[in-house]
């Protein structure tokens, strides 16, 4: 996890503490754009130096939550509290947070240098100190011998770090970041990814980062919060979000899942049994769910937890008969696209692990489908 | 003409595809052409050059002449440049006596430094207005932007000479202002407006603003406004992001405004001819005057040319920022 410091035994997870007080409070903050909900009634805590994202898919509203905490955007209705202290009235200009655009909106006509300098100067910070902070804060984004360019005579990732530069070089409470690393081609992406999360470690900034890209939510932060229609759905670390989904939203929304709807067939507090409607077997789950026999749910199986064999599995639970349509070979693993009787395409991945492998499942193949029964997450909506 | 997937397409015409190269329809004439170097993209290219040759090079080069040349009473009134002396002699006559005349005879310092200032001062009031509203322009919805910008350029659909004659109108003695102002009974006299610097500057300033507010609006319109969030951010109040950030960023408008403004308001002469003082000099006006009431063409045309010089200046600075500009920022 991001944030969590080297040493083990010392997790950071102030959301568990119950003691801790969230340095960023969101209370129940409505943002309408005429009759449009862009935000609905949104609560949320967020602790010192967290690097916490926001996730959604566009129009999800998280720009906007962006937009209110940098006091671009009034909200309609609630508050937002920083350190304590209520922002809700207070313009961009004078509030302790900073934020790095999408577009990193560098100022065209000044130097990365004067760029830096920028805030320091509106601050009136004195010359010495200034020039010392500048400098200091373009060694640390790997700048210092661009201090005279231009924002034009930059690369991507070089303008990426100046605006990166400019926003934390006034060492604000908190820095907003809108799509940190989109505009970024992949390889710059995966090594800035890890860059960023040096530089908050190295300065324990608190980070808001917006995305729409699940991988980068996923490497970044110490919790993720997804955003669906204005409302935000589920907050968790990233293993509680891709392991444990609330919903059948966050399910699909977060990497890829095998959907299953069922009928609560047997419901014990250790365990239940749903009758799928797509498998030939029923699906067991080693825990209790709160809902009631007959009650209609859905299991979610991820496709890493999903195996192929030729054999027929033990027992009667927890696999079905499938024919295999498609492989895609991706080097370090391979995707399998099975269908089954009723006409539903499985997605399941396997790591090839043996260079040769002449065992191999193949193209049309009938295979068992089977998987352990701490798989499958039963979730009611 | 039938080469490896020709197809025929009648006696005359015929159309083939190129190996690799897609298809191309060849003309004997096109070809011909081409060998001598010819092509579409020099052909288009070279119709401005054309325009520019004949109605700017060509007579610049007659007024250049006639600008050496002595003064006669003859038609044309000037002394040919060229003439044969004697038998395989060619005379050239170059007279420099006008220009030296325009230095001697502080008439024409007077007219150059007060139609430059006249000019500056009304760039200047264009520039103070113009800005406000290409700001405000830029800033308005899309819907009423257009709108605005039609505002701007309608005066255009009506002759420039009308819309000057209508200031007349307005300011003379017993016209629309001091007509009102004296129902009002705010004054009892009418106030002296036409026939003053004031007049001059009202008509400058009129009919030059819509060349202040186009370039300033197109500069101002592309402006990226994540800019100025990104200032507020950085502890701007909206006043400072102004002056730091769209200020700056518009230069290159402003510029562009300013000198289409400035340079033809220098060699203006309808306006001052009739709405300011008749004693107004004005190097457009002594211009007027020495082509037409004094008939001293070749003066007439020294005067021409020293204008042009004046003007050249400010246009070669324009470049040189225009360049610095492209070499400095890249959107």
């Amino acid at each position: 996890m991001a944030t969590s410091p080297r040493d083990p035994q010392l997790k950071f997870e102030p959301w568990n503490d119950p003691d801790a007080q969230p340095y960023v409070r969101i209370d129940r903050v409505t943002k309408k754009f005429g009759d449009f909900i862009a935000v609905d009634d949104v609560s949320l805590g967020i602790y010192k130096k967290e690097i916490f994202c926001l996730l959604g898919a566009s129009g999800c509203g998280k720009t906007t939550l962006l937009r209110i905490l940098a006091g671009f955007e009034r909200p309609t209705a609630g508050r937002i509290y920083i350190d304590g202290v209520d922002m809700t009235d207070i313009p961009p200009y004078e509030r302790p947070v900073n934020m790095m655009f999408q577009s990193y909106a560098l100022f065209p006509h000044m130097t990365v240098e004067q760029n830096v300098a920028f805030g320091l100067k509106q601050d009136r910070v004195p010359k010495a100190e200034l020039a010392k902070r500048v400098g200091d804060m373009l060694d640390l984004v790997k700048l210092g011998q661009f201090a005279k360019r231009k924002p034009h005579q930059l690369s991507g990732g070089q303008r990426q770090r100046v605006a990166l530069a400019r926003a934390l070089v006034k060492k604000p409470k908190l820095l907003l970041l809108d799509e940190p690393l989109a505009a970024l081609d992949k390889k710059l992406r995966e090594h800035t990814q890890f860059e960023l999360i040096n530089i908050q470690e190295t300065l324990g900034v608190t980070f808001i980062v917006v995305t729409h890209d699940q991988e980068e939510a996923m490497t970044l932060s110490s919790r993720i919060g997804v955003m669906n229609h204005g409302e935000i759905v589920q907050v968790g670390t990233p293993t509680e979000i891709y392991e444990y989904p609330n919903s059948r939203f966050v399910a699909e929304f977060i990497g890829s899942v095998n959907m299953f709807e069922g009928r609560l067939a047997e419901d014990e507090p250790s365990y239940v049994r749903i009758e799928a409607n797509d498998l030939d077997q029923p699906i067991y789950v080693d825990h209790g769910v709160s809902s009631a026999p007959g009650a209609t749910v859905w299991a979610a199986i991820r496709p890493e937890k999903m195996h192929m064999s030729r054999e027929k599995p033990a027992g009667d639970d927890n696999w079905t008969l499938a024919t295999v349509r498609d492989i895609a070979y991706m080097g370090d693993l391979s995707i399998y696209l099975l269908r089954l009787a009723s006409g539903k395409v499985v997605r399941i991945t396997q790591p090839n692990v043996y260079r040769h492998a002449d065992e191999r499942i193949t193209w049309d193949e009938q295979v068992y489908l089977h998987w352990d029964a701490s798989s499958p997450v039963v979730v009611l909506k | 003409m039938t080469g490896p997937g020709a197809v025929p397409l009648g006696q005359r015409i015929n159309f083939w595809i190129e190996d690799g190269l897609g298809a191309i329809v060849r003309s004997p004439v096109g070809s011909r052409l081409r060998r001598w170097g010819v092509t579409g993209k020099a052909l288009v290219a070279s119709v401005p050059y054309l325009w520019l040759m004949l109605f700017f090079l060509i007579p610049f080069v007659i007024v250049l002449k006639i600008s050496f040349s002595d003064s006669v009473i003859a038609m044309p009134p000037y002394q040919p440049l060229f003439s044969w002396a004697a038998e395989k002699v060619l005379e050239i006559k170059i007279n420099l006596g006008n220009y030296a005349f325009l230095i001697e005879d502080n008439l024409y310092w007077k007219a150059y430094l007060n139609s430059i200032f006249v000019a500056g001062v009304s760039t200047l009031l264009c520039l103070l207005i113009g800005y406000p509203m290409a700001y405000a322009i830029a800033r308005a919805n899309p819907a009423t932007r257009n709108v605005l910008l039609l505002l701007v350029i309608l005066p255009f659909w009506t002759s420039f000479l009308l819309r000057v004659y209508a200031w007349i109108g307005i300011l003379k003695n017993n016209g629309l202002i001091n007509n009102t102002l004296m129902a009002l009974g705010v004054i009892d006299q009418p106030i002296q407006m036409l026939q003053t610097d004031f007049a001059v500057y009202v008509g400058i300033v009129y009919s030059y603003l819509p060349f202040m507010i186009l370039p300033l609006y197109a500069n101002l319109e592309k402006m990226d406004l994540t800019l100025l969030e990104a200032a507020a951010d950085l502890g701007c109040r909206p006043w400072q992001a102004f002056v730091k950030i769209t200020l700056p960023l518009s230069m290159p408008g402003v510029i562009a405004g300013c000198l289409l403004v400035f340079i033809p308001a220098v060699g203006e002469f309808v306006i001052p001819a009739l709405l300011g003082d008749p004693g107004m000099l004005m190097i457009g006006k002594v211009l007027w005057t020495e082509f037409f009431n004094n008939r001293d063409w070749p003066v007439a045309s020294a005067v021409a040319i020293a204008l042009l010089l004046f003007l050249v200046i400010p246009i070669m600075f324009f470049q040189r920022a225009q360049d610095a500009e492209s070499g400095g920022v890249h959107r």
